[in-house]
């Protein structure tokens, strides 16, 4: 272990950081909004509209991530179509092309997670709208999307986690992104060990801020009426020993 | 494209090898992570706790680079001379660590999901602790476990596609060696995709199976 190679990866990973969460959460915020009216066609029972949905979560959920990648970055570049519209000015950047990949990988997961949620919306929630006469729309967009948000936000946070691990993917289409930058620093310095560990710690303080968000976002989004009780504090004696149970009885 | 069958062929049974290989290092390991997680030394299940938060927290890529270049920095640091690590090694290497991560997680909450009652009534009868562990909770466990475990497996066979980075001739490679010489990127990798589905669905079919096998009878509908 070379600590002046550790301490040059510190301060050069950090730029690669930025594109990590532009990554990230460009790619999350995007599937998000395509995954919302998806999972709710994906959870109808008419099958005309769930179907197509299905195949599609299929398809990207049943491939790796890295053959997606490679299918829009080398792939569709190479068809005429794409090379002589407008589409090639976007085609061609790696950058829109990791986000576009990252985008429908997103969705995909993102759809089904949602669709779990929506599924799991009680009944009687929608029934108790129906009577008091809400319309389809506002019933979906008042009662079951928020009741499905806070059911599915565990899975949801592991959606986000896998995203940010996944954009390290970014690096084998030339991205400089932290992974990118690592392995760029280690084939000039040949010190895997302090660099990737350097690169690693950073994904692990981005995981830890994220799943810490997530957790305070679950706690806050419980019905009052579902949370634990505050713990109460126990009465200490005299000498700082907790009262012994029998005493207490 | 149609001389590429053979390598595909070849590339698939790389792929399958890597897969069941870490699968199975990498289910014993998480076992074991698993039941140490619940020693009672609070040393030993914090540190298992440690590692199964710093696996799950990087990359999978960057452990894979990280076994590769630095398996081949270990080796020539220990024998003096330069030996590289083969991608293949590393690869199972670095996908049996993942899994174990994943999997010691899904076995911990399976083991939590025993009835506390069965170990102790298996102490009261006399049973030795590997009696219990394999008599008693691991058979119990299986069908607690076995759906998140499969849903594990199905993203080990995807992950397998990231040792092509280091240069292991797996389905992803042998794409990636086509498409770049006959200049035709897009069926190759239609094809690799239309690969992996095959084998994603091929696996999520036999765990069904295998889930209704191993479900308990008070679970069967």
């Amino acid at each position: 272990m070379s600590m002046t190679i550790a301490l040059e990866a510190f301060l050069t990973l950090p730029r690669g950081l930025l594109l990590t969460l532009v990554l990230t959460f460009a790619s999350l915020a995007a599937g998000f909004a395509v995954s919302v009216p998806l999972a709710f066609l994906r959870a109808s029972s008419n099958p005309w509209a769930s179907a197509p949905v299905l195949a599609y979560t299929y398809a990207f959920r049943g491939t790796p991530l890295l053959v997606q990648l490679f299918l829009i970055y080398y792939g569709i570049g190479q068809l005429p179509l794409v090379r002589q519209s407008f589409l090639w000015a976007v085609m061609r950047e790696p950058f829109w092309c990791a986000f576009i990949a990252f985008t429908l990988n997103s969705a995909a997961h993102t759809t089904e997670v949602l669709r779990g949620g929506i599924q799991a919306v009680p009944r009687g929630q929608i029934e108790a709208a129906k009577a008091l006469g809400l319309s389809r729309f506002h019933t979906a967009r008042l009662i079951v999307f928020p009741l499905t948000l806070r059911i599915a936000l565990p899975a949801y946070a592991n959606e986000v986690v896998g995203m940010l691990k996944a954009s390290s993917l970014a690096s084998t289409i030339t991205l400089l992104e932290v992974t990118g930058l690592a392995r760029q620093l280690v084939s000039e310095t040949f010190a895997p060990y302090e660099v990737f560990i350097a690169a690693g710690a950073f994904y692990l303080l981005l995981t830890l801020l994220i799943t810490q968000g997530f957790q305070m976002l679950e706690t806050r989004w419980t019905p009052t009426a579902n949370r634990p009780p505050p713990a109460q504090p126990v009465p200490r004696r005299a000498n700082g020993k907790p009262p012994l149970a029998s005493a207490e009885t | 494209m149609y001389a590429f069958v053979d390598q595909f062929l070849s590339g698939l049974k790389n792929t399958l090898l890597v897969f069941a290989l870490s699968c199975a290092f990498g289910t014993l390991l998480g076992l074991l992570i698993a039941v140490l997680r619940n020693s009672t030394r609070k040393s030993v299940s914090s540190c298992m706790r440690a590692y199964t938060g710093i696996i799950r927290g990087v990359p999978e890529l960057l452990i894979i680079l990280l076994t590769y270049f630095g398996g081949t920095a270990l080796l020539s640091a220990i024998t003096g001379g330069y030996i590289e690590i083969n991608a293949f090694a590393a690869g199972v290497a670095a996908l049996t660590v993942v899994f174990s991560g994943y999997a010691a997680e899904i076995f911990r909450g399976a083991i939590n999901a025993v009835a506390p009652g069965q170990r102790e009534a298996a102490a009261a009868l006399g049973l030795s602790n590997a009696q219990i562990w394999f008599l008693i909770i691991i058979p119990q466990m299986i069908p607690i476990a076995l759906p998140a475990f499969c849903n594990l497996c199905i993203s080990l066979i995807k992950d397998t596609s990231l040792i092509s980075v280091v240069g292991l001739t797996d389905v992803m490679r042998v794409a990636y060696i086509g498409a770049g010489s006959l200049r035709a990127p897009l069926p190759f990798y239609l094809a690799a995709s239309a690969i992996y589905l095959a084998l994603t669905s091929l696996s999520l079919l036999s765990f069904r199976l295998l889930e209704r096998r191993y479900s308990l009878p008070a679970m069967k509908g």
